[in-house]
């Protein structure tokens, strides 16, 4: 057989339909053994759908699935392994309390009888992991690992049940550009050693990275599937949207004003009860974007928590407007307008179950006219969450759905029409366009350049330092819970920012 | 040859369940039970056909047996209710037992010992029961919200305290001089019983509380602002914090309702029923545990209570039916709640899950 033309995957005119969508309308891929083969699409464009059915998650409504040019019928993941076909899902279905290696094993039959022969699978383990280039001790809980290597547990978990194509959906939106560059010397290594791999992001710079081919696919259809080497950012963004997209901020000077946020000597636990922030000091201006970077896990979180009211503070004092907001409740906090965009959408942001209008007003529905004395207007609940849907493009069938079956941008979506919508005076945004495709990302970031014209403070936290840099006016880079200083104007520069996340202290001009 | 033949089947997520679908699962539900119950009929010697025959034309069949079925279903109703609301806020209250039986205490007291104008005697009965049995509701909530202490422990526990108040009361303190030797209090003076329909033992008022209630009820959950903290609570925690929502003033609230309403119901069996306190397995066999899958069966649905009330009380009615006239031991009825409770949350899954068949292999 030619080479080209073996195929790991083939999917011929795969049809999925849901009440008041075609997630995906015949859809045509060709998966080559042994390539990176991306993903690209806006959101709601059907990824996710489409590798749920190669998965087995999903059944679909018509089409057929060839595996190693077998013609099967994948009703379950189990199924899906059988023939060797894994899957990284955005959100990590690990359990936090166990171990890597019980992970690992779990739902699989490891020695004898009831008894787990851990020596045998430990061995395992470690021999995958260092073929690989993986470094976990298996003996670890997952709760004390970060994003990073979480994600390297959700792929030894596939290795270890002989997976030979790995799909990956938006493995890169959680993790730090270190993170992303060690997942990507993985994903090669893997390729080497014969595997194919499916990646879906939503960054174009990742997709000329790493991918060998690329597909387009808009509104459930295939647009294109072209050679990574013989296309570029421009051309892949314009059919993924469908018209020529322009990147340009309008990023207009705005004259410092007043100041907004005050945070004086700040000490924070983390849920361990180790100290988080130790001592950070900061002022935040109307009128600014303080972008704040960090490697995570060094106290952002809990800064944002403390912020927005979520966390007990052991020492220290925040001042908003003037006014003490030291010991103030979430919810008194949120009333002096101060918007937050938490980081873990579906665990913080929403209530999955609920309907998308009132998911719109989760923390707004005390205020008219949403609500008159005690009694919920649904009638303004509609109003509002139609505007948003149509303000925002946020892609669904009706506003009385539950959030729970919107694609992963249009979530994202949600939250963040209701948090910026309202004139907040404080935005604390967690990484905001996590998940967006780039025309959502870009109307975003133009919508927190407009709130910041406005005279509204925001405080931007972020790994991607690209985003932070083209949207922030000063930089602070956080270390070890403390500030590595705070960079403004022409001192922003990458280098420097590097090393302050590596804990270099930065003192004025010359470094 | 194992191999040769092999069922295959789809499972998949749904993403909406209807009304119809609910309602035509929790039916399929409640026939697998009965089945079920029907092989036990048998190895009891007994024809399932006869004994199900009985059960319903003994319930059904006659003015006494559906006037019992009403009754019987106005405890059910207003402890179902009000676990519908502590369940929407995935608090989970096995605790309307001694609520009610708190409720009933309360009632007792008032009925017995205050020195109230007669017409005030019944509303302040139900004022106190009312009361009684949301402190008693209250406890629980408190020892979850702040010392994080689990509440079906603590719901269960609190029911055996107020069983044995219950049963210290009627042979101490509170045994009746008139109720020669047996461990009863004293009967209630005709101004703290509640009126019946003539010929039947339903106490109207009790009944038309419980009907208001489960609107209002029901609207609350729907249509106020603590019904949305309510439901978001439930359904998310998490979100629920991040949206400046206080758990304990939800928890509160809504055990202040459920134990409050199984108070009530307590009133209602003591005022309209028994009109003295007496045993606690006599005031109440069970209506607070029952209501648990009462408000199962209605999928959380204050509305859907009416309904599913009434069915248990069928159940209830028939079952002494059958006590009576084949001999059966009274733990019968807890043999059907079980059995329906079982299928019951076996058939969620075929909510949340569509199943076809594809052929054969
Ligand atoms: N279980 C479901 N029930 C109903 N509709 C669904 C379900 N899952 C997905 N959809 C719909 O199908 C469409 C495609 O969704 P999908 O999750 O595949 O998008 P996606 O390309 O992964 O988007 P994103 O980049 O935002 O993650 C969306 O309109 C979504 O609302
Ligand atoms: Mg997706």
């Amino acid at each position: 057989m030619n080479k080209a033309e073996d195929y790991a995957i083939e999917l011929r005119r795969i049809v999925k339909r849901f009440p008041g969508v075609i997630a995906n309308n015949g859809i045509d891929l060709k998966i080559r053994r042994g390539e990176i083969h991306c993903l690209l699409g806006e959101n709601g464009a059907g990824k996710t759908t489409l590798m749920r059915i190669l998965y087995g998650l999903y059944q679909p409504d018509q089409g057929e699935i060839l595996v190693n040019n077998q013609k099967i019928n994948i009703s379950s993941p189990r199924i899906a392994l059988q023939h060797h076909i894994g899957m990284v899902h955005q959100h990590f279905k690990l359990v936090p309390t166990l171990s890597v290696e019980e992970n690992i094993i779990l739902g699989l039959d490891e020695g004898t009888g009831p008894f787990t022969n851990f020596r045998k699978v430990r061995k395992r383990i470690s021999l995958i992991a260092n073929q690989y280039g993986l470094s976990l001790d298996p003996r670890t809980k997952i709760w004390q690992l970060a994003g990073g290597k979480q994600q390297q547990v959700e792929i030894l978990k596939a290795l270890y049940r002989e997976v030979e194509i790995l799909i990956m959906d938006e493995p890169t939106s959680v993790l730090t550009p270190q993170e992303v560059e060690k997942l990507f010397t993985t994903l090669r290594f893997l390729v080497k050693n014969g595997l194919t791999i499916i990646f879906i992001t939503h960054k174009l710079d990742e997709v000329m990275k790493v991918s060998d081919r690329v597909t387009v696919l808009r509104k459930g259809k295939v647009i294109a599937t072209i050679p990574t080497q013989e296309t570029d950012k421009e051309t892949l963004a314009r059919l993924m949207v469908g018209r020529e997209v322009i990147f340009c901020l309008k990023k207009n000077p705005v004259k410092k004003k007043e100041k907004i946020l005050e945070v004086k000597d700040l000490h924070v636990l983390n849920d361990r009860g180790l100290p988080a922030v130790c001592g950070l000091s900061f002022e935040l201006y109307g009128g600014e974007i303080l972008g704040i970077a960090g490697v995570s896990g060094n106290g952002q979180n809990e800064l944002a928590e403390v912020l927005t009211g979520l966390r007990k503070l052991i020492k220290g004092e925040i001042y908003l407007d003037g006014q003490d907001i030291t010991h103030c409740s979430t919810r008194e906090i949120n009333k002096l307008k101060v918007a937050h965009i938490p980081a873990e959408r579906i665990r913080v942001g929403i209530v999955p179950t609920l309907s998308v209008s009132e998911n719109l007003i989760l923390n707004k529905y005390f205020y008219s006219p949403f609500s008159r004395g005690e009694f919920l207007n649904y009638k303004a609940i509609k109003e509002n969450a139609q505007a948003m849907i149509s303000e925002y493009q946020i892609l669904t069938p009706h506003y009385q759905i539950p959030v729970r079956i919107l694609s992963g941008g249009n979530i994202q979506k949600i939250i963040l029409a209701r948090e910026l919508s309202c004139d907040p005076r404080m935005i604390i945004a967690m990484h905001p366009t996590y998940g967006l495709d780039i025309g959502a990302t870009e109307q975003v970031r133009q919508t927190l350049l407009s709130q910041r014209e406005k005279g509204a403070g925001i405080l931007l936290i972020s790994e991607d330092l690209e985003e932070i840099i083209s949207l922030a006016d000063r930089i602070m880079v956080m270390f070890g819970g403390k500030t590595m200083g705070i960079l403004e104007g022409e001192n922003i520069d990458l280098e420097r920012i590097g090393l302050m996340m590596a804990g270099t202290k930065y003192r004025g001009e010359k470094m | 040859m194992i191999s040769a033949k092999k069922w295959r089947f789809k499972i998949e997520e749904r993403s909406s369940v209807s009304n119809s679908r609910v309602l035509l699962t929790s039916i399929l539900a409640i026939l697998a039970a009965l089945i079920i119950v029907g092989i036990f009929f048998q190895f009891y010697g007994v024809s399932a056909f006869k004994a199900y025959r009985l059960i319903f034309s003994g319930s059904l069949g006659s003015r006494f047996g559906l006037a019992e079925i009403v009754r019987r279903a106005i405890p059910l109703l207003l402890c179902g209710v009000g676990l519908t609301l502590a369940f929407r806020a995935l608090f989970w209250n096995i605790g309307a037992e001694g609520q009610l039986l708190i409720g009933a205490v309360a009632a007792t007291g008032i009925a017995l010992f205050s020195k109230l104008p007669p017409f005030l005697l019944l509303p302040a009965m139900f004022l106190g029961g009312f009361i009684g049995g949301a402190l008693w509701g209250i406890v629980p909530a408190f020892l979850k919200v702040i010392l994080g202490i689990n509440e079906v422990i603590a719901t269960l526990m609190m029911n055996y305290m107020a069983i044995y108040l219950v049963e210290w009361l009627i042979h101490g303190p509170w045994k009746g001089p008139s109720a020669r030797g047996f461990a009863y209090s004293d009967p209630f003076p005709p101004s703290a019983m509640l009126p019946t329909i003539t010929g039947t033992r339903i106490h109207w008022p009790t009944l038309i509380i419980g009907l208001v209630i489960s609107v209002l009820i029901y609207i609350l959950i729907v249509h106020t602002k603590s019904g949305l903290e309510v439901r978001v609570m439930g359904e998310n925690p998490e979100a629920a914090r991040y949206a400046g929502i206080n758990p304990l003033k939800v928890t509160l609230l809504v055990m202040l309702i459920s134990g409050g309403l199984a108070g009530l119901a307590g009133v209602g069996e003591i005022a309209g029923i028994h009109q003295r306190l007496l045993g606690p397995t006599h005031i109440s066999m069970g209506y607070g545990y029952t209501a648990v899958i009462v408000a199962w069966l209605a999928r959380r649905n204050p509305l859907a209570v009416i309904f599913t009330s009434l069915f248990f009380a069928l159940l209830i009615t028939g079952g002494d039916v059958i006590k009576v006239s084949l001999g059966f031991p009274s733990q019968m009825i807890n043999v059907f709640n079980g059995a329906i409770l079982f299928f019951l949350i076996g058939s969620e899954f075929f909510l949340r899950y569509r199943i076809s068949f594809i052929g054969r292999r």
